[in-house]
């Protein structure tokens, strides 16, 4: 049962406010409260990261690995961490497994349409780093600690958002 | 390096909107109820601070670029030398030892830290995207950006480790909730049980919103000095509560994408990350046994940050045995699974005994009653002031807060700040740790203080 009527900013627009002739009492004036927006278009670059979103749009999942060290890398690093040297790219497996997962049922605004999702980090046999990705084909309402090692396999969006969300998986 | 010393702390009540003021009579709040702690006149106070530290968090949240300058105005301490940090959720404790280190290194003999932030501009799930530009922008906002998802994601890998479980998360709820009753300072002051905890509504599987902290408007600040600010402050007047030092810092880091988080062996663990306190052959064994299971770390379940930043301060402070050396912690426990994700990373417990030091009670107040069969209760109290859960989380004053709690409890002033009521005073406080950590443990500090 709502018991509460939900605050929102739409509403009218205030053009003027009544002030007293007298000034002794101005500092206990309610404060004014206004919306004002805000919204910038970025020419955002992914920079080294960029052929990972190229390989998305092609159906194809891309890590790095390290020539020096042999360190492989989940989500994409342009230099290793470990040695420092330049990675160069692989193609990762499409078959992982579940590391660990959550179910959003809250979010950020952009995200509240979604609620709930399913978040979960995939990992693979022999990839040191995991990949942060939706999961979906599993119940939102019947979390379990189960879905911890799941078998998965991931699938890509026809129409590419050049976003990370252009691969997400499901159970195998 | 010069001993250092925190001579006083004030907050502001810590409340979800303050729309009465903009930011800067906030953190005057704040600073003058350190000049009235002190007895101490803005005059008087501008001749004796030599230079401030600055803290605040977002950008996005205060939508006003250089807005610890016009604090700085605020305040009346133009032209005194000052500058702003930011680091995520550490930015306040990251600002105490800055402030600490312009004292230590000589350069300063009084400085004031003082910290802010006003969440209240932006709706709650507009909040939530701002924080969660705090993550990496390519590759996990886009995914669901959203903290209390992210740190579900680690605890639930923290229960497939070590059997943690949802309602050890709930008793850290209970406490800090509890413990935060008698702060008037506190945002929220609640008697709870372990069922309310886990009815409330689930935010992110097994983060229920009792789980969390929230979104608050608020400020702190604390006036740090060197022995000789200390004498310069007596000259003038200032009434000076019991000297407390601040024995050593120390600070971390890690990745911010979880994913990158490495996943070490037992050697690599015991090589970088072990503190001494493990390093007795029966912890050994034991943590042989955990990672031979397959356990690594930190994983995604634990922070590495954490762990060095308290390494280091340990040792800065010239401590081995936590659990025994400290009398309390105020910890950063934005989520009741971080706190006891963190037990463990201090040195409070092994490695993946956090949920155990919660069902023995460890953490609790002794006398307290919060409604729960607790074996040892106070053995080391954590977050006696209620801690973010409970206080509330205005990011750049957060750490800062800490200080001020901890400061109160080590001069044995609770009752005096609190309005009265010492109900939470430790009893012979003499040694606590402040424990400050951005999101998902990315920088994290810890900081020593020691009633002389």
């Amino acid at each position: 049962m709502i018991k509460k009527l939900p605050e929102t900013l739409d509403g009218s627009v205030l053009f003027n406010v009544p002030l007293p002739a007298d000034l002794a009492g101005l500092n206990e004036l309610a404060p004014i409260i206004i919306k004002q927006h805000y919204a910038v278009d970025y020419l955002h670059t992914f920079g080294q990261d960029s052929p990972f979103f190229a390989g998305l749009a092609n159906g194809k999942l891309l890590g790095t690995e390290c020539p020096q060290c042999g360190y492989r890398y989940g989500t994409p690093k342009g230099h290793c961490t470990q040695c420092g040297a330049r990675t160069r790219w692989f193609e990762l497996p499409q078959e992982g497994q579940v590391h660990t997962f959550t179910v959003c049922y809250f979010g950020s605004e952009e995200f509240l349409p979604d609620c709930p999702f399913v978040l979960a980090l995939i990992e693979w046999e022999g990839v040191n780093t995991l990949f942060l990705t939706r999961l979906l084909g599993v119940d939102p309402q019947a979390p379990s600690l189960d879905w911890v090692g799941m078998p998965v396999r991931a699938r890509f969006r026809r129409n590419s958002k050049f976003k990370p969300t252009d691969v997400y998986f499901v159970p195998r | 390096m010069r001993n250092v010393y925190v001579v006083s702390g004030g907050v502001s009540k810590f409340t979800k909107a303050r729309p009465d003021v903009t930011f800067q009579p906030m953190v005057k709040e704040a600073y003058d109820y350190i000049l009235n702690d002190l007895g101490l006149t803005q005059p008087q106070a501008f001749e004796l601070i030599d230079g401030t530290v600055c803290s605040y968090f977002s950008d996005h949240f205060a939508r006003q670029l250089m807005a610890g300058i016009m604090v700085q105005d605020y305040l009346g301490l133009c032209p005194k030398p000052s500058f702003r940090v930011e680091s995520g959720g550490a930015t306040g404790g990251v600002c105490f030892q800055e402030a600490y280190k312009q004292v230590a290194s000589g350069y300063l003999d009084v400085c004031l830290a003082y910290g802010f932030e006003k969440m209240s501009h932006v709706e709650t799930w507009k909040g939530n995207e701002f924080i969660a530009l705090a993550s990496d922008q390519d590759f996990d906002y886009p995914v669901g950006g959203f903290y209390s998802g992210y740190y579900a994601m680690m605890v639930v890998r923290h229960m497939h480790e070590f059997g943690t479980t949802p309602e050890q998360l709930a008793k850290v709820s209970v406490k800090n909730h509890r413990n935060a009753f008698y702060n008037p300072y506190a945002q929220k002051r609640l008697k709870l049980t372990v069922q309310e905890v886990r009815d409330s509504p689930m935010v992110a599987y097994p983060l229920t919103r009792l789980d969390i902290c929230v979104m608050s408007d608020g400020a702190a600040a604390v006036l740090l000095a060197s022995e000789a600010g200390l004498e310069k402050l007596r000259q003038a007047g200032a009434q000076l509560a019991p000297a407390v030092q601040v024995a050593g810092i120390g600070r971390g880091t890690d990745a911010m994408r979880m994913a990158d988080r490495p996943h070490q062996d037992f050697d690599q663990f015991f090589a970088r990350n072990a503190l001494p306190s493990e390093q007795t052959a029966e912890t050994k064994a034991y943590y042989r046994e955990l990672f031979e299971r397959g356990t690594h770390y930190p994983g995604v379940h634990s922070f590495r940050a954490g762990r060095m930043a308290s390494r280091e301060a340990y040792r800065n402070a010239g401590l081995s045995e936590p659990l025994k050396e400290l009398d309390f912690v105020e910890l950063h426990d934005a989520y009741t699974s971080s706190e006891i994700q963190t037990y463990e990373d201090m040195g409070l417990c092994r490695y993946g005994e956090g949920g155990q030091f919660v069902d023995e009670g460890y953490p609790f107040l002794s006398g307290l009653d919060y409604g729960l069969e607790l074996a040892h209760p106070g053995k080391l109290p954590v977050n006696p002031s209620g801690g973010l859960i409970a206080c509330g989380h205005p990011v750049g004053a957060t750490g800062l807060m800490q200080a001020v709690f901890a400061l109160w409890q080590l001069q044995g002033t609770i009752k005096k700040h609190y309005g009265g009521d010492g109900t939470v005073q430790i009893t012979q406080a003499k040694r606590g740790a402040i424990h400050s950590h951005a999101g998902t443990g990315t920088y994290v500090t810890v900081s020593i203080l020691e009633r002389k």
